[in-house]
């Protein structure tokens, strides 16, 4: 999608002249702040880019961008986008999402998003909350969590974003944060990079209805414990001296171990281009909660056709075979008679 | 109905009896074919001339149990030498392929109208099967009819025998010996039947052999046996002259999109989720991609209304299909795209409700839910197809609202009429409208310090149709959403005063199409006492109705109407003048309810609800009652 012909654009030609209108302090703001500062690096031009989002607090994301943009329906924003990017595969597209509105009430344009591939960038902006509507369980919130729809506790067992878009046949996924805009620049532009529908969850702190959600694992002092950097081709390996590492045991199970004990060699080499999702959906469960080591980075990136060239395709074989559409022929193609004025 | 019945207009000694029109049911089991047999008896008299009308009949269930009432699958077919438009209230003559197809079929034929039995299948299991207590063969039930008794399994299997065709694998082309029979007892041609076999089956040879064996056996059957020595011949109607086709209504409407997107200059998207009976629409475009139509089978109804959305804020002629129960899924989308003020269609081929209802059946009880099943004040424009022709022709006026307003329209279509057939002939696409509006590409407004800007809900005065300006134009970036939006700029603005100037406006611009209808066309007598307000498939039977009123020299007008919402402006007026007004509808009075608001019409409404379409003897019938209270009101007037 890079066109190296598109003029110049700076951070201030991607932003729209509308008040950011998020609760101070929201991680959104990081979030639109390293979209806006990739956008003039990706080679494409605001007109040519379009924002498409549902219902929640991160859908205001595309109001706040001098692009093309849809603020659309709850959980629909996959399937609005569906049809932008049939309809004109020169676009960029993007999607933003949050965890209720991209897995609770959309879940089924979400994964069919992602199995047909669908030219799209989509930012789930997972907070494991209901933030607009003033702080209920999500379907990423963790068991027992006490919120106002939960009094006793959530008894809902949540989804694994990441697991769920592997599961759905996504060819790219990857994971992010709030805290860290070069970590989320990189994200974003390999997701971009990436032709196909590509998938981005990105950890994100709503300090108002569940703040420190995830401070156990990106808070500053954690992350060298806490946070797995994957890198295609590197050894999975993390800790303060890289001290701890991920290894693939006989029975196919992902185990944290010191690098000390089994060596360097049984270290877990990552491929994001492995066909086979097996390893990255082992890598997107390996941690099961907010306070055990994480993998970030980029799980899956993978070569598969995207469905807007698959349309344009079938769209010019036909017109090869049988010739621009004519009204003319189509009203005759089944069979015609005539009648004269002596009949 | 009576003078529905044959009636000769000329017989000459060795030639057919002449007739001029006949209204013929085939019925059989669900595995019978009996939609291909009516479909061929169809084509080979659309081939000869007749004007014809057809009404397909059959079960939801794709195969019920065989040999039960509930599997009897029909094909009711009304060929004529004049001008028809209904497949005939009550068939002459009824082809009863089992016993089943006997019991559920009989009582619609005429009164000494022609049976035409397989009495291979009225054994004990069979009757069983189809709940009769006694053979009807011999139990003297038939004495008021016709009846041909033929030994079509049988026959077939003989016929068939001498090709190496297996007894079971025989048995599959019976309906081919009926089409033969009825084909030559109705001096169909031979020709053009036996080319589409050979055509349709050239693939396999040994079926295409089979099924030409059972026809001519059925034709030479009918030939050479005494019982059918007098045969009917129907003449070729007397149609205008030209080309025609034979067409179904959701043929018609695919046909009528893609002239829509061609007349527009626009592609089409279409989001569809396969629903009965609406999915032969998506079928038909789909195969005609070399018009740039692009088709995608979405994972649900609503993210088939979404995608057409998304594709229209692209540029796209956005388009979504689907029947009741997707409509009613499609409710939130609808009402983002009256926000949005794109254009987007939603065509409704209704069928019988609530929740899955008649699948396969006709009814037309959606006007509600396409006048007010949005959340919020949420109008727009309402269109409906009257015949299955008038489909192509109803689907490019939804278009071009929809394109000139930037509003979401529904067009109402139904079973019947998707189904339903009649002749067509043919527009001369050069004649069609151009519908193209042109996408903006320009600044259209100033801020305070005189920097040109885009301002995407700054409405064009006449039509209040706000600008489209598609991705890809440079400069003019903006968003769009459901939330409310500031008249003009089109930013996120909850007050008050704008809340109200926005449901105001896009009120006043859906209301305002009014202006753009033509004079609605009052059929029949301007001074009668009575006048038939339709909508919709209704428009058969109410033409047959207000044609024979007419002939017997009774006065009745008639207005259909095309346009549901807005109504057109002077339907108000055209009504006051009568002193009764009769709405039929295939629902429980929704248009009568609305012209009673809208205009303080006492409007009387003529309901039916099982399925099926009006025959024209009940609209007939309501124009009398009308008429008789009429009459009895004035006497008793001018007693007192």
């Amino acid at each position: 999608m890079t066109d190296t012909s598109v003029r110049l654009t700076t951070k201030k030609d991607w932003t729209s002249d509308q008040e950011v209108r998020w609760c101070p302090g929201c991680g959104d703001y990081g979030i639109l702040l390293a979209v806006q500062m990739l956008m003039p690096d990706l080679g494409v031009a605001p007109e040519n880019t379009v924002f498409v989002s549902g219902i929640g607090c991160s859908s205001r994301f595309p109001y706040y961008m001098n692009t093309y943009g849809i603020h659309s329906i709850h959980g629909r924003a996959p399937a609005v986008a569906t049809g932008v990017a049939v309809a004109r595969p020169d676009l960029d597209v993007w999607v933003i999402t949050g965890d209720g509105d991209a897995l609770s009430i959309g879940g089924n344009h979400f994964i069919h998003a992602l199995r047909r591939n669908v030219n799209m960038t989509i930012l789930l902006f997972n907070n494991r909350i209901y933030g607009l509507t003033k702080g209920q369980y999500s379907p990423t919130s963790e068991v027992g969590k006490v919120t106002k729809s939960s009094p006793f506790g959530s008894i809902d067992p949540p989804f694994n974003p990441l697991a769920v878009a592997l599961g759905a046949e996504a060819s790219f996924v990857a994971r992010t944060h709030d805290l860290d805009r070069k970590h989320m620049i990189e994200t974003f532009r390999a997701a971009h990079d990436h032709r196909g529908a590509s998938f981005v969850e990105i950890f994100q702190n709503c300090n108002v209805f569940n703040d420190g959600a995830f401070d156990d694992i990106t808070g500053r002092e954690h992350r060298p414990q806490m946070m797995i950097d994957l890198k295609h081709g590197e050894p999975i390996r993390f800790g303060p001296d890289r001290e701890r590492g991920v290894v693939m045991g006989s029975d196919g199970q992902l185990r944290l171990v010191d690098v000390a004990d089994v060596g360097e060699d049984a270290i877990l080499v990552h491929d994001a281009h492995r066909d086979d999702p097996s390893l990255a959906f082992a890598l997107a469960r390996l941690s099961h909660d907010d306070h055990s080591p994480t993998p970030f980075g980029v799980f899956r990136s993978i070569e598969r056709p995207d469905y807007g060239t698959a349309v344009g395709a079938q769209l010019a074989a036909a017109a090869q075979k049988k010739g621009p559409g004519d009204l003319h022929d189509l009203l005759r193609s089944n069979g015609t008679w005539m009648v004269t004025p002596d009949m | 109905m009576t003078d529905i019945a044959m009636r000769a207009v000329a017989d000459r000694p060795g030639d057919p009896e002449q007739i001029d029109h006949v209204v013929i049911r085939f019925a059989g089991d669900s595995g019978d074919g009996m939609q291909l047999t009516g479909d061929r008896f169809t084509s080979a008299s659309a081939l000869f001339g007749n004007d014809l009308s057809t009404f397909p009949d059959y079960p939801a269930e794709i195969r019920a149990p065989a040999g039960t009432v509930n599997g009897v699958s029909s094909f009711q077919v009304h060929i004529s030498d004049h001008d028809i438009t209904t497949p005939g209230d009550a068939p002459g003559v009824l082809v009863a392929m089992n016993p089943a197809a006997l019991k559920a079929d009989l009582g619609r034929l005429v009164h000494g109208g022609t049976l035409i039995l397989n009495v291979d299948t009225f054994d004990e299991r069979n009757l069983e099967k189809a709940d009769f207590t006694s053979n009807p063969l011999d139990d003297g039930s038939l004495n008021g009819y016709r009846v041909i008794e033929v030994p079509m399994t049988s026959l077939t299997k003989q016929a068939a025998a001498p090709l190496g065709v297996k007894p079971r694998d025989a048995d599959r082309s019976k309906n081919f010996f009926a089409l033969g029979l009825v084909s030559f007892m109705y001096s169909r041609p031979t020709e053009p039947t036996l080319a589409w076999i050979d055509d349709k089956y050239g693939k396999n040879d040994l079926v295409r052999q089979s099924n030409r064996a059972a026809y001519l056996a059925g034709y030479h059957y009918g030939e050479t046996t005494e019982e059918f020595g007098h045969r009917f011949m129907v003449k070729p109607a007397h149609l205008p002259p030209g080309e025609y086709t034979n067409i179904n209504g959701n043929t018609a409407l695919a046909w009528g999109l893609i002239a829509a997107a061609h007349l527009a200059k626009l592609p089409l998207t279409l989001g569809s989720y396969p629903i009965t009976p609406a999915s032969d629409i998506l079928h038909e475009l789909s195969k005609h991609k070399n018009f740039g139509v692009r088709t995608v089978q979405a994972e649900d109804e609503i993210a088939a209304a979404a995608l057409a959305i998304g594709a229209s804020f692209a540029g796209h002629l956005g388009i979504t299909t689907t029947s009741g129960p997707g409509v009613a899924l499609k409710s939130e989308a609808t009402s983002l795209a009256v926000s949005l003020e794109l254009p987007f269609l939603l065509i409704d081929i209704q069928r019988g409700g609530p929740s899955t209802g008649l699948p396969t059946k006709t009814e037309a009880a959606d006007l509600n839910i396409a006048m007010f099943g949005r959340h919020g004040e949420a109008p727009l424009p309402i269109v409906a197809s009257y015949s299955p022709s008038h489909c192509f022709f109803a689907a490019i006026e939804a278009a071009r609202i929809a394109l000139k307003y930037r509003t979401p329209v529904i067009l109402l279509s139904d079973g019947f009429l998707a189904n339903g057939t009649e002749p067509w002939k043919l527009p001369d696409p050069s004649l069609l409208p151009d519908i193209s509006v042109p996408f903006t590409t320009e600044f259209n407004h100033e801020a305070p310090d005189g920097t040109p800007e885009f301002w995407p809900y700054l409405r064009d005065p006449e039509t209040l149709a706000r600008p489209w300006a598609i991705p890809g134009t440079p400069g003019l970036m903006h968003r769009v959403g459901g939330i409310e939006k500031e008249d003009g700029s089109g930013n996120i603005n909850y007050s008050p005063a704008n809340h109200e100037t926005m449901v105001h406006l896009r009120a006043a611009k859906v209301a305002g199409i009014a202006n753009d209808l033509p004079p609605l066309e009052v059929h029949g007598d301007a001074d009668a006492d009575v006048c038939i307000l339709g909508w919709g498939s209704t428009w058969a039977a109410i033409d047959a109705a207000v044609q024979r009123t007419r002939r017997r020299g009774d006065k009745v007008a008639w207005v259909h109407l095309m346009h549901l919402n807005p109504l057109p402006r002077d339907l108000g007026d055209i009504l006051r003048r009568f002193r009764r007004v009769i709405v039929p509808e295939l629902n429980m009075g929704q248009l009568c309810r609305i012209v009673r608001a809208e205009y303080l019409v006492d409007a009387k409404s003529v309901s039916k609800v099982q399925g099926l379409p009006f025959t024209a003897l009940e609209i007939e019938d309501a124009i009398e009652a009308a008429r008789t209270e009429l009459s009895e009101l004035s006497e008793s007037e001018g007693q007192s």
